[in-house]
Order: structure tokens, then C-alpha cells, then sequence
């Protein structure tokens, strides 16, 4: 059967995506960034996903304001990159798995997750900077990726709750697939930050380094979070850490952190990252990588 | 036209984006997502007023747009997702425009931001300091 073997988490602020495509990862202000994610693309080479799951939000690339899908997976057999107003990003075109989308679609609309079905849809940086991240810039990327993009742009998003029983149903899903396959879910978007109005710039590295903590070790006290104190202590942006929660909801009770990065800032937000592992995981498979290797 | 209350009105310097800007702001999104193609970004610097007769957008939203008054805009309805499309127009990166918004100029902003961002204290609430949240009363003043 298909297994969800890991859990990663990590912003996807544009200007990283710039920074990438316009050669300036070694400057000293990107370098900072970048270095929090070399033992992450280590890891993830070693760890070989037959298949990613990319929760991520679309910025009015895909989806306007005509049509607001609060919970969209991509059963598409590729996402084109989005032009999101300079050209498409130049990364590869994101090949999907449609087999093991429908049947995750199917699964979850049985167990009263009425999603919506992306038969075409483009994807933008919400998507394709996290898979920078942590797969680096390849010519084609290393595995198919079913994107599930959520609604976290018009309020109010999907609840925490509601998100985490979303990411417990997925990981049914995938476990009823008969194909022996290794699957790591992504969670993006976050951490802190707030981008729109006169209190734009908004950080809170406490609210953030507790959001952390508590997804690696007690994720239950975070499933009750209400939106406003999203909004009010991590921004009015901040509220995409909902995105987190599927990811987490998708992986055991108790899981083993790998690997954690925080920094501020990355343009205007604070970029958070983790790396959480299911301890069920098949003997001989990769090792895991020393624990706490960034910043904490 | 009033809009009904919410808990999020509390919150400083922010406008939330819900159903019924999004609702009250559809053209104006619009306007603003048509500016992702480079034909109808040439047809509004050529003439913007005239450009956007395309869209029906209320007096004070086409004021709002034309003198790049983005606070008006999110407050119209516009989204920051959408708004930045017309600041990508003008050639303006999106930490350009979060200056604006703050009143601030670009470079003081990047300082702000390098030195820890704003802080949260002093920033949670409209109404005083009541909502302070225990973790964080020992936060230093920053930015």
C-alpha cells in the first residue's frame, strides 16, 4: 500500500522565488535564507518521495475572484507554472499523478470532504518556491506532486480543525491505494506576516516559534485556534499556517522532528520550516539527518 | 453602504479581505487580475481612466485606483493579492507597496523589517492592551 512517510512545512514568499530565478541565492541577505534549507534538500534526496502532496494557497494566479474553491486538488497529469505578472517562474512544469489523485478525491468525498476537483489548473509560486526549497532547481522535478491548493486568500480559510481531519482523511486515502508508494505531504505558506494595510510588516517570532513546537510535539493545541488570533497575533497573511495543519493531520500522533529552521525576515515575512517523520517507517530506508541542524 | 460587525474590526491597521469585501470588490479584482496580461497593461498606462470605463466600478473605487491610494483600495474591497498587480503595473515590488501602506518610505520599511519586523506589542488590538496574550508579555519593542 501507499504510505505517508513525512511531513514538511515551509513558507513560500515570492521574493524567495525571485531570488532564485534572478541568481541571487548567494547574496548575504538571501544566503541566510537559503543555508536554512541545505540539510533539507539533503534530506529529501536521501528520502526519495514516489509521490508529493503540496498543500499550498493560489494568489490570484489560478483562481480569481470569479471562483473560490476552499479546498481544490490537482488531478491533473501537469500544472503549467502560472504567469503571475512577470512570465512564468522559470521551473520546471509540475508533472501530477492523476491514479492517486482521483482516488484521494474519491476517499475524501466518501468521508465528507466535499472538495473540488482541478482537472486544468496552473500553479504558482504558493507551490513551486516550497518545491525550490527543498528539491532545488532541477531540470525535472524528482517526483510527481498532487497539488491541493486551499483557500486562505478570501476569509475565512478552512478552520485548523477542519484542515487537520482533512489531512487524517487524506492519509486514509492513501493508505487504501494498492501501489507500494512513498509519499511526503507538504505544508506551506506562513509563518508570521502581514503584507496588506498600514500594520503590514507585522512579525511575531513568539507566536511562530510556539506554532513550531507545538506541531512537532502537541498538535491538538493547536487544532482550536481560532482565526482571529491568527489574524491578530500572526497577521492578517499569518492565517495560511492553516495550510500547516493538513500536513500534520496526515502523520502519526507522535512523530520524530527531523529538522527545524526559523528566520527573519524573507522580504516582509518570517520563514519558517520543518521536517516531521512518521516513526513507522520501512527498515533500510534513509537515515535521518542530525536533528536541530538551523536556527532555532 | 455599513458593514456588519466583527471580532476582526479589533485588529490595527488591517482590512479583512471576507465575503462581503470580496463580494463588494469583485470588479475591482477584476480589474486589477485583467492587469495580468501585457495587452491590457499597455491599454491602461495609455489611458487608465479611459480603461477602466471597462470595469463598473464605484466613483470611490476608480479614485481610489487612479491616485494609488491601496489602503482605499483594500478597504473597497480590493484584495492585497489582486492590489499588487496594479503595483507590479507601475514597477513597484511588492515591499514598495506594504511602505506605502504604512505610510513609510521603502528604505526605513527594509530597515523595520531586517531589524525583526514590526513588533506585535502595542499592535494587537484597536480597544487597549486587554487581549495581550500571556506568552508574550516579556516581547521586546522592536523595528
Amino acid at each position: 500500500m501507499a504510505r505517508i512517510i513525512a511531513g514538511v512545512s515551509s513558507s513560500h514568499v515570492p521574493a524567495i522565488g525571485a531570488a532564485i530565478d534572478l541568481g541571487k541565492t548567494e547574496e548575504p541577505y538571501w544566503k541566510r535564507v537559503f543555508s536554512g534549507f541545505e540539510k533539507s534538500k539533503e534530506w529529501m534526496a536521501k528520502t526519495k518521495p514516489d509521490v508529493a502532496i503540496v498543500v499550498y494557497n493560489d494568489h490570484a494566479s489560478a483562481f480569481s475572484v470569479e471562483m473560490i474553491p476552499t479546498f481544490a486538488l490537482g488531478c491533473a497529469a501537469e500544472f503549467p507554472p502560472a504567469d503571475e505578472g512577470w512570465g512564468p517562474r522559470p521551473v520546471p512544469v509540475v508533472k501530477g499523478h492523476p491514479r492517486l489523485a482521483s482516488h484521494i478525491a474519491q476517499s475524501v468525498i466518501l468521508d465528507e470532504f466535499d472538495l473540488t476537483i482541478a482537472n486544468k489548473m496552473e500553479v504558482d509560486h504558493g507551490l513551486t518556491v516550497p518545491m525550490n526549497l527543498l528539491f532545488g532547481q532541477p531540470k525535472e522535478w524528482p517526483c510527481p506532486v498532487i497539488p491541493l491548493a486551499v483557500n486562505v486568500v478570501m476569509y475565512p480559510p478552512p478552520t485548523g480543525h477542519r484542515c487537520f481531519m482533512l489531512g487524517k482523511a487524506i492519509r486514509k486515502a492513501v493508505e487504501s491505494y494498492p501501489e507500494d508508494l512513498k509519499v511526503v505531504i507538504f505544508g506551506t505558506g506562513g509563518m508570521s506576516h502581514q503584507i496588506s494595510g498600514p500594520r503590514a510588516g507585522l512579525i511575531n517570532s513568539k507566536f511562530d516559534k510556539a506554532f513550531l513546537d507545538n506541531l512537532s510535539r502537541d498538535p491538538k493545541k493547536l487544532i482550536r485556534i481560532p482565526h482571529i488570533q491568527y489574524m491578530r497575533e500572526a497577521g492578517a497573511e499569518g492565517i495560511e499556517m492553516v495550510m500547516w495543519l493538513i500536513m500534520r493531520g496526515a502523520l502519526d500522533e507522535k512523530v520524530d522532528e527531523v529538522y527545524r529552521f526559523y528566520t527573519v525576515p524573507a522580504s516582509n515575512t518570517a520563514v519558517g520550516h520543518i521536517i516531521l517523520e512518521n516513526k513507522r517507517r520501512a527498515a533500510g530506508k534513509a537515515k535521518k539527518t542530525p536533528a536541530h541542524g538551523g536556527k532555532r | 453602504m455599513t458593514r456588519a460587525p466583527h471580532d476582526y474590526d479589533d485588529i490595527p491597521g488591517t482590512f479583512v479581505f471576507d465575503a462581503e469585501r470580496s463580494r463588494e470588490g469583485y470588479h475591482l479584482n477584476m480589474f486589477c487580475m485583467s492587469l495580468m496580461k501585457a495587452e491590457n497593461r499597455k491599454a491602461f498606462k495609455e489611458d487608465e481612466a479611459k480603461y477602466l470605463d471597462r470595469f463598473p466600478l464605484t466613483p470611490e473605487q476608480r479614485d481610489a485606483v487612479l491616485n494609488r491610494q491601496y489602503n482605499k483600495i483594500l478597504e473597497l474591497g480590493g484584495n492585497i493579492y489582486f492590489a499588487s498587480k496594479l503595483g507590479a503595473t507601475d514597477g513597484h515590488s511588492f515591499q514598495h507597496l506594504a511602505a506605502v501602506m504604512t505610510g513609510s518610505t521603502q528604505e526605513d520599511y527594509a530597515k523595520m523589517m531586517l531589524a525583526g519586523g514590526r513588533s506585535i506589542e502595542g499592535n494587537r488590538s484597536k480597544s487597549g492592551g486587554s487581549r495581550r496574550s500571556k506568552r508574550s508579555k516579556s516581547g521586546k519593542k522592536r523595528g
